[in-house]
């Protein structure tokens, strides 16, 4: 089915084929990490620290190196040590020293699952009873647990070489304060009719990937080493294993699995490094897989944050400032998203005064890791409920609130250059449109709420071959895993260039040692990166094919047309050549043609989403339901509309959680309560409604096919949505997430009582 | 894992004489949704791990209204959803039973697996206490019984000793105009551990319409499940109007005494303790009106 | 420490042995004694259903099961879905509906979907969801996993063969 776009009509792209790896998923053939086993095999499993903070006196292993099976325990110790500085690693980059200790800790441990050691057995159970024996000495330190008592004059010190600019060379748990200004915000809040400003506290989430980190390693003696793992980036994992394991990059290829999920946790490491050092110590292969509750624990959930935000407008609803103070957990180590949550916060919004004031801030937490749109889900918990409460004030429908204040090609961003085209005033209109939006919601107890959100996505680097077949049929090799129709999307776009059928094209993820450089599948990057990558090989194919038909024809290739998989040229209507036909000459004319294409791209489309939800609050137990729910998202242009609805309905889900259950609970001791999946509460099947998705097309400028990142936007918005929709059922605005029963129950009894402030609307 | 050993008796007598051969070092499998799950954590780590299910005493489910029910202590859970008679005389014990986990879950679980567990927010516990229901423990010096309100003495532990097996439930045939009910309270809709509780069952008297008899049993708001005897009593005799009914709910928050944990905070389990014995009163009486027992 | 065991049991229509320490549960043994890796390990403490079999016609978590209690039972897993003449109808409206993302919860909610609709031929969408409700999906927000069970039904219902 055609489809037309910015001018542009497609054939294959934005059609609905069957995925390529579609048949082994469903059968169970598809391998994933922890399904790679190679013949003698060892097994590691990990000792972790029970404290959430820690020096580590002493570490005993030589009861659990006796136990039968055991053959090797390594500890921080072991390790290389690392330059505390920058280098390049998944999204962006990483300090190796802390990665290193991350993965296992030196001399101190810094959360509740903080790695201490890690033992190679010959089977999994001996090597988790062997983790029992490990006899280490702790000096438990005070906990650290939230940024309020991280940023605390005296407050216990995680990493005692820490310094930011501003404090000098004090002893700090503040890794950075960024700052981003524009105009004069006290003057600006004098021109507002209505000012709104609360305090909001949100919880850290994970991820929640259903499949736990794995790795299988071979150390050859030759020095050529091997990791197979389900990660978003095998060149990252290569960089950085070798980086702690001390092994040279090039000696490593890594072999992406299927991957069960990542949502930005598996663009690090934690277990490959560690896998590769002991079977480098043992000389036998050696297979990790991370337990659930380590996962929780100890990889990268995203940060819990307060953010304090007042935003001010005239009675026209017309918004003149915005001043905001956030500060985010980075965990263990620094880097949490603050500074994208700063770019984020007010990015849907024209707003002429403002200033951001945004903490990264150490506490004894994991390390925080990416978590689809990183940062931004955070903020606009804030900033959307604030705009909610503005426009009602003003007596505004929300949409046309936001549309009087909406960004647009040419308004200026929080940081970088003013905005190209964008399509945040479509997402409006579309949402607008909707049928959702569009039906009335009666009944007693219910509210609708709406919120929108924004999303950079990134460039960066992407490398893809395009083979020609000798029947006329094509592979297409990338270096980009595919966490949910990559594959299809680009058999799509090269079917697209050359002409073909999606069928007739076969998608190959390929190993590092294969593909050139490919930056990680993140960042809401791969449709478009990627996808500019394979564009480019595809084009550079059907050079190609011209410059062979021009040989066959004694012709120029400028003479040479190529359309829908024919060659002609112009004036002799005898001489055409199907695809197929060309192939069988392959040998004749010069050999097989393969195409390349290699992009970086420094700019690329930003995203916006919408997100409307119907809600019903049970006014005796606080229990919300989520009757409706809709996201309308700006994706340029989609390549396979299912698996975009797909990446929409899955994003909202998530914020759905976010909204509603999900949170690390720690207790005063710094131990994480809730390490599983029956306690860390992620919606099922029976917790969601249909999921409606309005798919809006505005075409992203200077992309081949006018794509747009796709993958991050949509978790955006929803809890503000849900917080905005649970203020129009019951007259409460919470100011907390996640809104579980007993908060919003608590702010139900203030307010019947009368006893609503700020901190009891916060339920706290 | 820890290293067990495996044994899978066919016969009561075999399974207490492996009971009373390993004691401390022996722990029963039913289901084993509980207990492989503590013997990964690492908490609990038997040697000896003795099958049930292949028990044919512990697998039954025969009812009549005559004798009441026996329930085998390792019949799993959705064996009551399954069973027409469960579904019909005892609805709330049996809803209780499908509320546990998934429909994975309670393939596996089993209603004597999940008292024998102990944990005060087990889903069955009050709907057992609300039917009467006794508890039939074999050992090797013979035969007890126990009431499942004493089944439970701390959180994880019950009043089995080491050397006995709890074989099955007995619970007294269903009093004409008499029903059950049980709610519990999850922030999401399936596979929480319930926050809150409440198992009732009540008999009227459709003449006056008046509650003859009453059990209120309360899941989650103690260390053990709680038996709400003064809220039971505050309807006996009476019409279950909505005073009656607040009077009974005010009685069991009284009788609970929750924590704040990572599930609930006591305050707002004392007042959902208030909600669903209200609720689950109501569903119980309304089933009673309509059964036709007899 | 226990010798291993010989267990017999029917493992997707054929009679298959395995050894195994008592300490194994039958995920474990499917995926590394018998090289079955189609059911996952997400949790193994029952709450994702990743690792979902049918023993005896019902929906199991295979981690919270022994593998010793396999013996003697009728276990099905999701290399046993597709039939000779090819992938159930499960399978071919998972891939049809687009279902799918990452992939790794689909045998298991493959497994579930299977054995809600071999004893409820017509689900209602709420049954749907209850049935499914022990299996976590983090990629795809259900939607079109309800549909395409629905679907399944709707299909098996007018007299197609399943596999």
């Amino acid at each position: 089915m055609a489809a037309s776009t910015n001018g542009k009509t497609f054939k294959v792209i934005g059609t609905r084929p069957i995925r390529h790896d579609g048949l082994e998923k469903v059968t169970g053939r598809a391998k994933y990490g922890a399904d790679y086993s190679l013949p003698d095999m060892l097994h590691g499993k990990m000792l972790r620290s029970p404290y959430a903070h820690a020096r580590i006196k002493s570490i005993k292993i030589d009861k659990a190196l006796a136990l039968p099976g055991v053959k090797a325990i390594i500890t921080g110790a072991d390790l290389p040590t690392l330059p505390d500085e920058m280098a390049t690693g998944g999204e962006g980059p990483v300090n190796l020293a802390h990665l290193s200790e991350n993965l296992l800790a030196r001399d101190k441990v810094l959360y509740d699952g903080h790695a201490v050691a890690a033992v190679a057995a010959t089977n999994a159970h001996i090597a988790e009873e062997a983790v029992r024996l490990i006899e280490v000495d702790y000096e438990v330190l005070p906990p650290v647990m939230t940024v309020e008592d991280a940023m605390k004059p005296g407050a216990a010190i995680l990493n005692p070489k820490l310094r930011n600019k501003e404090e000098g060379d004090k002893e700090t748990n503040i890794a950075s304060h960024l700052q981003f200004k524009r105009g004069e915000v006290d003057e600006g809040f004098k021109s507002a009719d209505y000012v709104i400003e609360r305090e909001f506290k949100t919880a850290m989430v994970h991820q929640g990937y259903i499949e736990p980190h794995n790795g299988v390693a071979i150390f050859g003696s030759d020095g050529h080493s091997t990791i197979w793992c389900s990660t978003q980036g095998s060149f990252a994992v290569r960089a950085l294993s070798a980086a702690v394991a001390g092994v040279p990059e090039s000696n490593i290829k890594v072999v992406p699995a299927e991957i069960g999920g990542g949502f930005g946790g598996k663009l690090t490491v934690y277990l490959e490094p560690i896998a590769l050092f002991l079977s480098k110590k043992t000389g036998k292969p050696v297979k990790m897989i991370m337990s659930r509750g380590d996962v929780l624990k100890a990889t990268g959930p995203t940060s819990g944050s307060t953010i304090r935000c007042k935003i001010g407008c005239t009675k026209d609803g017309k918004l003149v400032a915005a001043k905001i103070w956030m500060a985010y957990e980075a965990g263990a180590y620094p880097g949490s998203p603050v500074g994208a949550g700063a770019m984020t916060i007010i990015a849907p919004y024209n707003i002429p005064h403002m200033i951001i004031d945004a903490y990264d801030v150490l506490v004894n937490r994991p390390k925080t890791a990416a978590y689809r749109a990183p940062g931004a889900t955070n903020a606009a918990m804030a900033s959307e409920t604030i705009i909610d409460e503005l426009a009602d004030k003003c007596g505004i429908d929300p949409i046309q609130f936001r549309l009087l204040n909406a960004a647009q090609e040419g308004t200026a961003q929080t940081a970088g250059p003013p905005y190209k085209k964008i399509g945040y005033v479509e997402t409006l209109e579309a949402l607008k449109n909707s049928p959702h939006y569009k039906s009335k919601l009666e009944g007693p107890n219910r509210g609708r709420g709406i919120a929108t959100g924004f999303w950079f996505n990134i460039g960066m680097n992407s490398s893809a071959i395009v083979h020609l077949n000798g029947d006329g049929t094509a592979s297409v090799v990338i270096g980009s895993v595919d966490v949910g129709g990559t594959r299809a999307a680009q058999a799509m776009v090269t079917a697209e260039v050359l002409g073909i059928r999606a069928e007739d094209v076969r998608p190959l993820v390929a190993d590092t040692d294969s593909i050139g450089y490919n930056d990680v599948t993140g960042g809401s990057r791969t449709a478009v990166t990627t996808g500019a990558a394979v564009f480019a090989a595809a084009e550079d194919a059907v050079r190609q094919l011209k410059e062979r038909a021009a040989k066959l024809w004694e012709k120029k290739p400028e003479e040479i047309a190529y359309a829908d998989g024919v060659l002609t040229t112009a004036g002799d209507p005898s001489k055409k050549l199907t695809i197929k036909e060309m192939a069988k000459q392959f040998a004749r004319t010069g050999g097989p043609i393969t195409g390349r294409g290699s992009v970086n791209l420094r700019t690329v489309g930003p995203s916006f989403a919408a997100t409307c939800v119907d809600v019903e609050v049970d006014p005796d137990t606080a229990k919300v339901k989520i009757l409706r729910a809709t996201c309308v998202q700006d994706v340029g242009k989609a390549l396979h509309p299912s698996y975009v609805e797909g990446q929409m309905q899955g994003g909202t889900a998530q914020g759905i959680g976010w909204a509603l259950n999900e949170e690390y609970v720690y207790d005063d001791r710094g131990n994480l309560r809730n390490f599983g999946l029956l306690d860390y509460r992620m919606p099922t099947c029976l917790d969601l409604p249909e999921l409606e998705t309005v798919i809006v097309e505005v075409p992203a400028p200077g992309h081949p096919i006018g794509s747009r990142g796709v993958g991050e936007v949509s978790i955006v918005s929803p809890p503000a949505a849900v917080a905005n929709a649970i203020a129009h059922a019951t007259g409460i605005r919470m100011v907390v997430l996640p809104m579980s029963p007993p908060r919003l129950m608590k702010a139900m009894h203030n307010k019947r009582n009368g006893t609503e402030t700020q901190a009891a609307a916060a339920g706290r | 894992m820890h290293a067990i050993n495996y044994e899978n008796p066919t016969t009561v007598d075999h399974a207490v004489k492996l009971m009373a051969a390993h004691g401390e070092k022996a722990r029963a499998l039913s289901g084993g949704s509980d207990l492989i799950i503590q013997m990964r954590a690492g908490v609990r780590r038997p040697a000896y791990v003795v099958d049930l299910k292949n028990i044919p005493e512990l697998r039954k489910i025969s009812f009549s209204l005559q004798h009441g029910l026996r329930l085998g202590a390792a019949v799993p859970a959705i064996e009551l959803h399954e069973n027409a008679d469960m579904r019909r005389y005892y609805p709330g014990l049996t809803e209780a039973a499908h509320l546990i986990g998934s429909l994975q879950i309670q393939s596996r679980a089993s209603v004597g697996g999940n008292l024998c567990n102990g944990s005060p927010a087990a889903d069955t516990i009050p709907a057992l206490i609300a039917v009467g229901a006794k508890c039939r423990v074999v050992g090797p010096k013979g035969e007890r019984i126990v009431a499942v309100e004493d089944f439970c003495t701390a959180p994880g532990r019950t009043v089995l000793q080491p050397d006995e097996l709890l074989v099955e439930f007995q619970i007294p045939g269903p009093a004409p105009h008499s029903s059950d009910a049980y709610q519990r309270f999850i922030p999401r809709n399936e596979m929480d551990i319930a926050v809150v509780g409440v198992g009732a069952a009540i008999t009227l008297d459709l003449a006056d319409d008046r509650c003859t008899a009453a059990r209120i049993a309360l899941a989650a708001v103690g260390p053990t499940p709680i038996f709400a005897k003064e809220a039971s009593a505050t309807l006996i005799g009476k019409k279950l109007d909505a005073a009656t009914i607040e009077k009974a709910a005010q009685a069991a928050i009284a009788a609970s005494s929750p924590i704040d944990d990572m599930r609930g905070t006591a305050e707002f389990r004392r007042h959902i303790v208030g909600v669903l014995t209200k609720r689950v009163v109501t569903v119980a009486a309304e089933r009673a009106r309509v059964s036709s027992s007899r | 420490m226990a010798k291993k065991t010989v267990v017999e049991t029917t493992l997707n229509g054929e009679t298959v042995e395995f050894l195994c320490e008592p300490r194994e549960c039958l995920l474990e043994v499917l995926r590394d004694e018998l090289e079955l890796t189609g059911s996952k390990e997400g949790c193994l403490t029952g709450d994702c259903g990743a690792c979902t079999v049918i023993v005896d016609g019902r929906s199991a978590c295979s981690c919270l099961m022994l593998a010793v209690e396999a013996q003697g039972k009728k276990i099905e897993t999701i290399e046993g879905l597709a039939g000779p003449n090819g992938l159930h109808v499960l399978q071919q409206k998972f891939l049809e509906h687009a279902a799918l993302q990452c992939g790794i919860c689909t045998p298991g909610f493959l497994m579930s979907a299977k054995a809600l609709l071999d004893r409820n031929p017509s689900p209602t969408e709420p049954e749907i969801r209850y049935a499914l409700a022990g299996n976590l999906c983090r990629c795809t927000g259900y939607d079109k996993i309800v549909r395409a069970v629905t679907d399944a039904a709707k299909t098996l219902a007018s007299g197609a063969r399943a596999a």
